[in-house]
């Protein structure tokens, strides 16, 4: 494999066992990140971008498993490795930050001692004061005035956007490989949103680092990847450069994205939005999961689910409208449905 | 500290309520204690002396502000029976019943904590639906059940232990785990289920996000979390063991404050009575505060604003 990716998902399925049956959140997902890049992964809610990510740091919480793929770090098959490798590799060359920044810091600890944890799990505080200060160095980075105060705050007597700053340090002190951003902005107003974003990319382009950003807000992708997946209904349906899909979206789904972003001066009367929801992942339709709320659905799209093809150079979408070429034969895209 | 200092005054109205409700509900029921005291064949003319020295002939509030005066000076009165101050009478008795109820406490904690980690680590496994029956047994069962049933396994059949109360430790083990029993089921039910919430908490990936082991992720990050409520039913229970010793005080023959009680029952000795209760309320009243205290040391998030 070539050594220019970072990360390679192949074929990656996971599934929710649930008591109403099996529910397919992620079905087939072929994903890579470039090193050094930043790639956003979009969707509406409940598409299955939170369960991609889960799995990969494998995180998935009962009753939710991998059922087949493979993830492919540095070359190493994330999945088949033994819990213990894999907290090596947690927090220290992958790290994560979460959706919600009032949750997911442990309530009754210091923030300075949460983010320390993350330098002696691995092995990387030499001392105490050490540690400490390496905390504090990492807080004025990201940007926490009054850094050696707060280092002894508890996460309540902090604002949603210092925490996510909190999170932010702890996810990038050991200077990881990768990062996975669920949805980092999403609990922040759009001025803290935008810093964080800033932030996030600095960080990025400093240290080498890649970054996988999870959102449902094309103006969060616009602002910082360049290079753009679009999920639906636990498919991957096209992927391209930014600037690609910006200019020339494929997919009818990804339009409809594009469609229904507000502009200023637009007639709020006139926000598009795309009709209908989300199918029930327990209840895939037959055929293209989007050709439901697809004006320009066929009798074929209900039938049979088009494969990912590409339609420009590194541009790829799965629709039977998409004026592509070829198909990808022999790579995995969409082959992995029984 | 100067919130505990609060707290503090703050319970003086609860104390003297309580206190004026025991001394109400003790005047209520049935049986003069002059002739209780006397027994039967007196002239009125010494049940009249004693009463004005009891102070019987004042009017009941007088009588209630005569008894709050002697409390706070230690002084609860003569018990009718023994003839002796219940003060000096419940100091003897207490060491035992505290040396009991802090045994069963122990008990209580490390069995409950300990068992209700297991279960909620083991959820709907074996070792979870073992400890939750056990636990569930704990707590149905009442505390002279369990009691006999200890006396005859423990000192009937395997002879390890003495039946009775005899002054040491040793034979305070078996009255120990028969009070405990029932709070380390409430103890490891309340304990698992806090901590399976905890585990479900969104910090707990971060957690584990940072290449923490599940040892670290439950004992660093879940447990913390999850004792709050667990420390606040402990202290209350510690608490409530005082008065639940009685049963158990009777039943193995142990000379504390509950079998104290149960004498001041039997003989309507009412100063001891009162006595005895007044002592458990404050035991209650004191574990409350204790748990409020214990929990902001826990929860930053109470210590800031008290
Ligand atoms: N514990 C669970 N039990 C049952 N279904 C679940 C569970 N967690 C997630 N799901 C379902 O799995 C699907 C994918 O969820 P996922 O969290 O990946 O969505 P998402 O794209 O991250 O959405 P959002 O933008 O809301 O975070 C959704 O349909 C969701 O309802
Ligand atoms: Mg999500």
């Amino acid at each position: 494999m070539s050594s220019d990716y970072l990360l390679e998902i192949e074929d990656l399925h996971t599934s929710i066992y649930t008591d109403d049956g099996v529910l397919r959140a992620v079905n087939g997902v072929n994903l890579r990140i470039p090193k050094g890049t930043i790639v956003g992964l979009v969707g509406e809610s409940g598409c299955g971008k939170s369960m991609t990510a889960r799995s990969i740091m494998r995180l998935l919480r009962h009753p939710a498993r991998i059922d087949s793929g493979r993830i492919l770090f540095g070359g190493k098959d994330l999945t088949t490795l033994t819990d213990k490798e894999m907290r090596e590799i947690s927090g220290r060359d992958i790290s994560m930050i979460f959706q919600e920044p009032m949750t997911s810091l442990n309530p009754v600890l210091k923030v300075g001692f949460q983010v320390e944890e993350t330098l002696r799990v691995h092995g990387l505080a030499a001392s105490k004061e050490e540690a400490k200060r390496k905390v504090i160095e990492m807080f004025e980075r990201v940007g926490i005035p009054e850094a050696e105060k707060r280092y002894s705050a508890y996460p309540h007597e902090l604002s949603g956007g210092l925490r996510q700053r909190v999170m932010i340090a702890m996810a990038m002190i050991l200077k990881p490989k990768l990062l996975i951003a669920d949805e980092p902005t999403t609990a922040l107003d759009v001025t803290i949103e935008a810093q964080i974003l800033r932030l996030m990319r600095d960080l990025c382009k400093e240290s080498g680092m890649s970054v996988l950003i999870i959102t449902h807000n094309l103006g969060v992708v616009a602002e910082i990847c360049e290079y753009v997946y679009v999920m639906y209904a636990g498919y991957i349906v096209e992927h391209a450069p930014i600037f690609d899909l910006f200019d020339y979206p494929r997919h009818p789904y990804t339009k409809g994205l594009m469609a229904s972003i507000p502009r200023i001066g637009g007639n709020p009367e006139y926000l598009y939005t795309i009709p209908g929801v989300v199918p029930n992942l327990l209840h895939l339709p037959e055929g293209c999961p989007f050709s439901l709320r697809c004006s320009a659905a066929e009798e074929e799209c209900r039938k049979t689910l088009p494969e990912l093809v590409r339609t420009d150079e590194d541009h790829f979408s799965r629709c039977v409208k998409a004026c592509g070429e070829q198909s990808l034969e022999g790579r995995a895209y969409g082959a992995g449905r029984e | 500290m100067k919130s505990v200092m609060k707290r503090l005054i703050g319970m003086i109205p609860v104390f003297i309520g309580v206190m004026l409700l025991i001394f109400v509900l003790l005047r209520v029921v049935p049986g003069d204690p002059v002739q209780v005291l006397l027994g039967e064949h007196y002239s009125q003319d010494t049940i009249d002396r004693l009463t004005k020295a009891m102070n019987l002939d004042k009017p009941v509030f007088e009588q209630f502000l005569l008894y709050l005066s002697g409390v706070f000076h230690g002084d609860l009165g003569m018990s009718y029976v023994m003839k002796k101050p219940v003060t000096s009478l419940i100091m003897e008795a207490l060491p035992q019943t505290v040396i009991l109820a802090l045994m069963a406490s122990t008990f209580a904690w490390f069995v409950g904590i300990g068992s209700g980690i297991i279960a909620a680590i083991k959820q709907n496994k074996a070792p979870d639906h073992i400890f939750m029956g056990f636990s569930l047994a704990g707590i149905s069962v009442p505390v002279f059940m369990s009691a006999l049933f200890l006396q005859y396994v423990f000192s009937f059949k395997l002879k390890l232990l003495p039946l009775s109360s005899d002054g040491s430790l040793k034979s305070l083990i078996l009255p120990a785990i028969a009070l405990g029993w029932n709070s380390a089921g409430s103890v490891a039910r309340l304990t698992r289920s806090n901590l399976v919430d905890a585990l479900q908490a969104d910090y707990i990936d971060t957690a584990k996000a940072k290449g923490l082991t599940n040892r670290a992720v439950i004992f660093g990050h879940a447990l913390r979390n999850s004792m709050l409520p667990v420390i606040t039913l402990m202290a209350i229970q510690l608490s409530s063991m005082m008065s639940g010793a009685v049963v158990t005080e009777s039943i193995f023959a142990i000379p504390g404050v509950g079998r104290l009680a149960t004498n001041a029952i039997q003989t309507r000795d009412m100063p001891l009575l009162q006595g005895t209760v007044l002592l458990t309320t404050v035991m209650v009243i004191f574990g409350s505060l204790l748990a409020d205290i214990l929990y902001s040391v826990i929860d930053p998030r109470i210590r800031r604003e008290a």
